[in-house]
């Protein structure tokens, strides 16, 4: 049992419930097994994907991001406007914007601040720009975006090649690589971190940076599937990042973040949604089933953690 | 005393000062560790011991005096990286590893150098052959995450991260409590090492509370009280006792061996059919009894302390007369509520008795926890202090009262003596012993042999099961020792 180590482990559940679910849809709705068919399916999965990985490297330095939606909001506004008619100025607001979270990350390390009071603060600041931009539903994606997120690449559908790519573009960011150990490091123990001579600051900063570029992609990407934007377009992109993360392994505190687990536990969301879908749930009861899932996966990943707890024990 | 630098004063402290707050935690400390020594710190908490370390590793400043380097004046560009890049490393007594990683990544954090491409196999390299020199026959996989590690695991983990190098070379290791978690083997290997590396011309500085360890490790011994420097002379010089009357603390008598009882005709207040092959041995308590479970750390007694608490607690309700107490080991983990006061984390397991329609009683409350810190004596000025006010010996004696205020026939104990100062340690085996008389029955798991041997039986573990019962003059440390090893000695 050597191979099957605890983080292994923690994987398992999220790959399960995610080939469970999979298989249900498949028997639900055959026709859904070919390329068209998985292509709808997981389309919107990518942007989610991207929103759930930014939402995991804030995790990742044990604090959480409750801006996530609006902020992913907002630059669906800006890709959708400034990026379409003036891509330079765009490109300058995206840019800042990665500079905001960064800052985000600093001030809420060196004032002690909860990050969640501070991000939700945040969030109001991404609506109100929002608002501003795009009073009304509107805006054109930009056609490259457009052109990437409709891309039709031989075999395998693009929403899948994308999440392969995501999850293993951020597995060796963040865990294989020399400056990804430093980020978890901080999640933790950063007074450890602290004394090997390194500043927390400046790794707070990155993750922040980080997270803030992998949540303007989740926005570019968003646009680019649904061809314009509206300021409230990504509001449960919060709730649903933060059960991304939760689904795939990760923890609220202590450094414990799977980027590939991120990934699959993006995936079962957006496949959730379309499981019900298929059984004609009412929309009604749409949400509340979706929980009933999630609390049915958490359960059995409880049940793996014990197991693991009373293993390590001795 | 002499307070000119030299070359050969690898680090020196001159006349620091600091205080926190009213608390004047060093008052004009001169301390140096020169090359190729030693050096033994001891003290009472409260001594000054772990300001003076962080002062050293960069992670406080003086409010006055200097800090040297070789000789140079480093005061004012001193702090975690300059500590480091001068060859500096600290094992601290709160284990200080990123549990989240593995030992591997956790050797990365320590070493700056280590990056780039093939950073891992770097990284287990240096781990594994430090481990593999400190600590022979170490069985540990260096691609586990530390959380999944034993406490003794990880305290050899963070020794040979400390010891361990890459570019800049180890001049100075402090080891503020490096036994805490090892057995007597895994202890000897260290000082061992200790001895070698000290040799070829680096620096040491023990802080320990087991004396013998301080005495046969350092050259030099250093006694501090009350922020000062009370004594500095060759450990020669020094014996046990004259150590702790150096400290201030008086050296009692040990007490006089306790004759085995008769239990034949008592029923136990706790029993555990033994398990396993033979000789296969049975856990019972008796009323008034403190049995202690000895043996090497690791081999099952925190195991088995969790099974007698389940056994009788409800796993889902809390029962309503519970009939066992607990009190941890790792009190940072299972013992303190950080943010509450030291009434609140005093008086947590009696609310059901000091409830009245729901609500809590706060004059019985608080009359309650004034009788304890008069009894336990908590060295605070007022209980609704946070309980981390308190320093790591008085806050293990609140966990301690947590448990004996309530009417609980049996208390677990879980080592929770760990880096305890002999002061309170004494004071504690005093209430226990009291306790006892009066009935009460208290199961003890130490790794250290003084707290066994004031139990009144002994159960020694090996492997995960009870392999030995030793009661009245056979409780020994040469019995014991005899016990844990027997069959790995074969």
């Amino acid at each position: 049992m050597n191979w099957l180590t605890a983080d292994r482990l923690r994987l398992l559940v999220p790959a399960l419930s995610l080939a469970v679910l999979l298989g249900a849809v498949f028997y639900l709705q055959p026709r859904s097994m070919s390329y068209v068919g998985l292509n709808l399916l997981l389309n919107l999965a990518v942007p989610i994907t991207l929103a759930t990985i930014a939402q995991m490297l804030i995790m990742m330095v044990n604090d959480l991001d409750l801006s996530m939606g609006t902020f992913v909001s907002f630059v669906a506004c800006v890709t959708a406007t400034y990026l379409q008619t003036d891509p330079w100025l765009g490109v300058l607001i995206l840019a800042v914007c990665i500079a905001a979270y960064a800052g985000m990350g600093v001030v809420i390390h060196l004032r002690n601040l909860p990050s969640i009071v501070v991000t939700l603060g945040m969030s109001f600041v991404w609506g109100g720009l929002a608002v501003l931009m795009l009073p009304t539903p509107g805006g054109t994606a930009p056609d490259w975006i457009r052109w990437l997120m409709t891309s039709k690449p031989p075999i395998v559908p693009m929403a899948i090649v994308a999440s392969v790519l995501i999850a293993a573009i951020t597995h060796w960011l963040v865990i294989r690589s020399a400056f990804g150990v430093v980020l978890r490091g901080v999640g933790g123990n950063e007074r450890s971190v602290q004394r090997a001579g390194w500043s927390v600051i400046r790794a707070k900063a990155l993750a922040y940076a980080l997270a803030g570029l992998f949540a303007v992609l989740a926005g570019i990407a968003l646009v680019g599937l649904t061809t314009s934007a509206d300021a409230n377009i990504a509001l449960r992109y919060t709730l649903l990042s933060i059960a991304g993360v939760i689904l795939g392994g990760g923890e609220f505190v202590g450094g414990r973040v799977s980027p590939i687990g991120a990934v699959i536990g993006a995936l079962t969301l957006t496949l959730a949604a379309s499981f019900l879908s298929f059984l004609r749930i009412s929309p009604d009861w749409q949400i509340g089933a979706q929980g009933a899932i999630l609390i049915v996966v958490l359960a059995l990943r409880l049940l793996l953690n014990r197991r693991e707890a009373r293993e390590g024990r001795q | 005393m002499d307070t000119a630098a030299t070359s050969r004063d690898m680090l020196a402290v001159n006349g620091a000062e600091k205080s926190f707050g009213a608390v004047r935690a060093l008052a004009g400390v001169d301390f140096v560790v020169r090359a190729g020594e030693c050096v033994g710190l001891v003290g009472h908490n409260g001594a000054g011991k772990s300001t003076l370390v962080t002062l050293m590793t960069g992670g406080t400043k003086p409010d006055r005096g200097r800090i040297l380097l070789d000789g140079q004046d480093a005061t004012g560009s001193y702090g975690f990286a300059a500590a480091r890049e001068h060859g500096l490393r600290c094992v601290f007594q709160e284990l200080s590893l990123c549990p989240n990683l593995t030992v591997t990544e956790n050797t990365r954090i320590a070493h700056r150098s280590i990056s780039g491409l093939g950073w891992r196999r770097r990284a287990e390299q240096v781990i594994r052959q430090k481990l593999d020199e400190i600590f022979p026959g170490h069985g540990i996989d260096v691609g586990t995450t530390i959380a999944s590690l034993s406490i003794a695991k990880r305290q050899m983990v963070e020794i040979a991260t400390a010891f361990s190098e890459s570019e800049a070379k180890v001049r100075l290791v402090i080891l503020d409590e490096p036994t805490s978690s090892l057995d007597a083997t895994l202890a000897g290997q260290l000082l061992a090492y200790v001895r070698k590396f000290v040799g070829a011309g680096g620096s040491v500085v023990v802080i320990s509370h087991i004396l013998g360890e301080i005495l046969s490790a350092a050259d030099r011994v250093v006694v501090m009280k009350d922020g000062k420097v009370v004594a500095e002379r060759p450990a020669s010089e020094f014996t046990v006792a004259s150590l702790v009357a150096a400290m201030g603390s008086v050296v009692r008598e040990r007490d006089a061996v306790r004759p085995a009882r008769d239990q034949s005709g008592q029923t136990p207040v706790l029993a555990q059919t033994a398990t396993g092959p033979e000789p296969a041995i049975g856990f019972v308590a008796y009323p008034g009894e403190i049995v202690g479970l000895a043996g090497l750390g690791g081999h099952g007694q925190t195991r088995t302390l969790i099974g007698l608490y389940r056994d009788q607690g409800g796993d889902w309700i809390a029962r309503r007369d519970s009939k066992v107490a607990f009190v941890a080991g790792d009190r940072h983990v299972d013992g303190n509520l950080p943010l509450w006061s030291i009434l609140k984390n005093l008086t947590l397991t009696l609310l059901p008795d000091l409830t009245r329609f729901g609500l809590v009683q706060h004059r019985a409350e608080a009359a309650v926890a004034q009788q304890w810190r008069a009894r336990i004596e908590v060295r605070t000025q007022d209980l609704d202090n946070p309980i981390l006010s308190l320093s790591g010996g008085n806050q293990q004696k609140v966990l301690f009262a947590r448990a004996l205020a309530t009417r609980v026939p049996v208390v677990l104990m879980d080592d929770p003596m760990r880096g305890v100062d002999i002061g309170t340690k004494q004071e504690v085996y005093a209430i226990l012993r009291s306790e006892a008389d009066k009935g009460r029955t208290f199961v003890w798991y130490s790794t250290e042999m003084d707290e066994i041997c004031q139990c009144d039986r002994v159960y020694v573990f090996r492997e995960g099961r009870i392999v030995a019962e030793l009661r009245g003059a056979d409780i020994a440390e040469s019995h014991i020792l005899a016990a844990s090893f027997a069959e790995q000695a074969a």
